[in-house]
């Protein structure tokens, strides 16, 4: 028997019972595309979990001073911190920051053009490296920032924060205006428009570290800001405190962000097991669907097995075209499921606007999936048509 | 395939070649091979206790003859023709179907001999209702391994020996009985078999239609096929050449 004519048959066969083929078939193309869809959607739902850590938070690891050294202001943390850290592999940006005491000293704009307004306002000052800025994502509105020169200098310059410029009525730096802090005059060199971490800098007015040691009589950075490359938070959680405080790394607390492939690993489980058991259930009734609907055709067509038997048909022909419809059922659940599937991942996906995300090997496989079972399924039918005795098949008509 | 040989009584050039390499050898058996050959044929069914449903059938069938095999229901006859169509296999004696013993064949040889050398026409058509008439004729061709090309042109020049080639693209529920059977003899027809078998093909048809195919028979009997019909009505065996009857298992020429 030639292979075309063995297809031939099949599908004859299938064509001739289109209605119980497409319900039969139904029962494989929900449960291939319950699984197809599962599979997709928390793969898509754990990377957009994934996504959203990954841009801030899973790269965030902050060192201060622990309990035990003191907390806060303590002065446990080096002044080359910053250069400490850049050392270590893994580190994208880093760099020191601290609160500095004016004792009560204003701040005050000049020249004073508005009258209305407050003459002096009170700000809060910090100290950063000038690192700091890229470990906290700061964007320039305008000017420059400061760099290692004017901490070594101990330059009196001064960036701002977008509300702290807004308070002194400071819009432009184009015209190189300054600030009295206390009786002491700064020029603003910089305005900052926004930052990604420590908010605080935002109502603040930052100067360099060595400004501050010198004015102020800072004795220490408060903390140390660092982004991580990604993947690299628990390498730098473990790596850091040793590196800023090698005779005792016990002084210093480390905040570092959840591990994100737990938080993953938690909703994946919660949403997979549900619904990958419900894929299960649904393919295994559709198996068992193919199955019983096989062994009613081939209970039904007796007579038409006879009729083959008498026509030259060896048993194994028989065995084979029943296998084979039943396996293009399951492949047609197949198709028609990992498509289904495929389309309630983007419906999702477009309504919640995440991006979809599918192992190519998904929608790809389901098919073989689905012939599999078909293949399965039909496996115990096939085997009862070929083994029908030729004469009492064909004593039982078509 | 294990490749067969003729019984050496039959005297036949071994390994003839044949149009598909699948084919029994024997392809062209000379016409002195007789077309059927039985001898002391008997089929038992079960054990405790036997049934005993042929005993002794001696027949020769010369080609290009029709033979009746008349007989009560009951007698053997549907069982003998299950043995001549190489879907039931004797208890003991010899059956050479063009010199061919098919008493050793293995299950698959035999399908290739019935796919081969055997056409059925049966009392209830046996035609898949779900397929057209053509397609119906060309599953004869199906199990024999033949090329797909031209199929479909042998088997409307089957149908043409039948008349029905207005009915090719019919399905075989819209045909009258005599018409359904009339396909159903072209299926037989298509590939030129050694031996046509019919079981009781008036039974299932009126007094018009019965004649209509009896008429058939006859004119595919003056063509020279080789025609096997049982049946428990006389008036159909009186058309065959030949006529047996077989009573309690037993065969007997029928003198009348």
């Amino acid at each position: 028997m030639r292979p075309a004519d063995l297809a031939a048959e099949a599908f004859a066969g299938l064509v001739a019972r289109p209605a119980r083929v497409l319900l039969t078939v139904l029962g494989t193309v929900i449960g291939i595309g319950a699984l197809v869809a599962t599979l997709g959607l928390s793969k898509t739902a754990g990377s957009q979990i994934v996504g959203h850590f990954d841009e801030l938070s899973a790269t965030d690891v902050v060192v201060s001073p622990s309990a035990r050294a003191g907390g806060a202001g303590a002065a446990v943390l080096p002044w080359d911190a910053e250069a400490r850290l850049r050392r270590l592999n893994g580190v994208a940006a880093a760099g020191t920051l601290a609160d500095v005491d004016v004792r009560g000293a204003l701040v005050r704009s000049v020249p004073i053009n508005d009258p209305l307004a407050a003459g002096a306002v009170q700000l809060p000052m910090k100290a950063a490296s000038p690192g700091a800025f890229r470990a906290v994502h700061a964007e320039l509105a305008a000017g420059r920032l400061f760099d290692e020169g004017h901490s070594r200098r101990a330059d009196r310059v001064l960036v701002l924060g977008p509300n702290a410029a807004r308070r002194l009525g400071i819009t432009r730096v184009d015209q190189q205006p300054a600030v009295f802090v206390g009786d002491r005059l700064y020029a603003v060199i910089g305005m900052l428009s926004a930052v990604s971490r420590q908010a605080s800098l935002l109502g603040a007015a930052i100067m360099p570290e060595g400004t501050a040691r010198r004015e102020f009589g800072l004795r220490a950075p408060a903390l140390a800001q660092v982004e991580t490359r990604l993947g690299a938070v628990d390498l730098i959680v473990r790596q850091a405190p040793v590196a800023l405080s090698p005779g005792d790394p016990g002084l210093l607390k480390v905040a570092a962000p959840p591990d994100p492939r737990e938080l993953r690993g938690e909703v994946r489980n919660d949403l997979d097991a549900l619904f990958l058991l419900l894929g299960g259930v649904s393919l295994l009734v559709g198996a068992i669907g193919i199955a019983n609907v096989t062994l009613v055709s081939v209970l039904e067509r007796v007579g038409e097995i006879g009729l083959r038997r008498a026509l030259g048909a060896a048993r194994r022909h028989i065995a084979a075209q029943f296998l084979l419809e039943s396996a293009a059922m399951g492949l047609a659940g197949g198709i028609v499921g990992a498509s289904a599937g495929t389309l309630v991942i983007v419906g999702v996906s477009a309504s919640r606007t995440w991006t979809p995300v599918l192992d190519p090997w998904v929608p790809l496989g389901a098919p073989v999936v689905g012939a599999l079972i078909g293949l399965l399924s039909g496996t115990y039918p096939s085997l009862r048509a070929a083994w029908l005795e030729p004469v009492e098949a064909l004593r039982s008509g078509t | 395939m294990r490749h067969l040989t003729p019984h050496p009584d039959a005297d036949v050039a071994p390994g003839a070649p044949s149009h598909d390499g699948r084919r029994l050898v024997a392809d062209d058996a000379p016409p002195e091979v007789p077309a059927v050959a039985l001898q002391g044929l008997g089929r038992v069914f079960g054990a405790d206790p036997p049934v005993v449903a042929l005993r002794g059938v001696d027949l020769v069938l010369e080609r290009g003859t029709s033979l009746a095999i008349l007989g009560p229901s009951g007698s053997g006859k549907s069982t003998l023709l299950n043995v001549l169509g190489c879907l039931d296999r004797q208890t003991c004696g010899t059956y050479r179907l063009d010199g061919i013993d098919v008493g050793g064949l293995s299950d698959g040889e035999r399908a290739v001999l019935r796919a081969q050398r055997i056409g059925f026409v049966f009392q209830t058509f046996n035609l898949l209702a779900h397929r057209p008439v053509i397609e119906n004729v060309m599953l004869a061709e199906v199990y024999r391994g033949t090329a797909r090309d031209g199929r479909h042109e042998r088997a409307l020049r089957a149908l043409e020996r039948v008349g029905m080639t207005h009915r090719a693209g019919f399905l075989p529920t819209r045909l009258s009985g005599g018409e359904q059977q009339r396909v159903a003899i072209a299926r037989a027809l298509l590939g030129d078999p050694t031996i046509m078998l019919c079981d009781e093909p008036t039974g299932n048809l009126d007094s018009v239609n019965t004649r209509s195919v009896l008429a058939l028979f006859d004119e595919l009997g003056a063509l020279g096929l080789t025609v096997v019909i049982v049946t428990h009505e006389d008036e159909v065996a009186a058309h065959a050449a030949r006529r047996v009857r077989i009573i309690d298992g037993e065969l007997s020429e029928d003198g009348a």
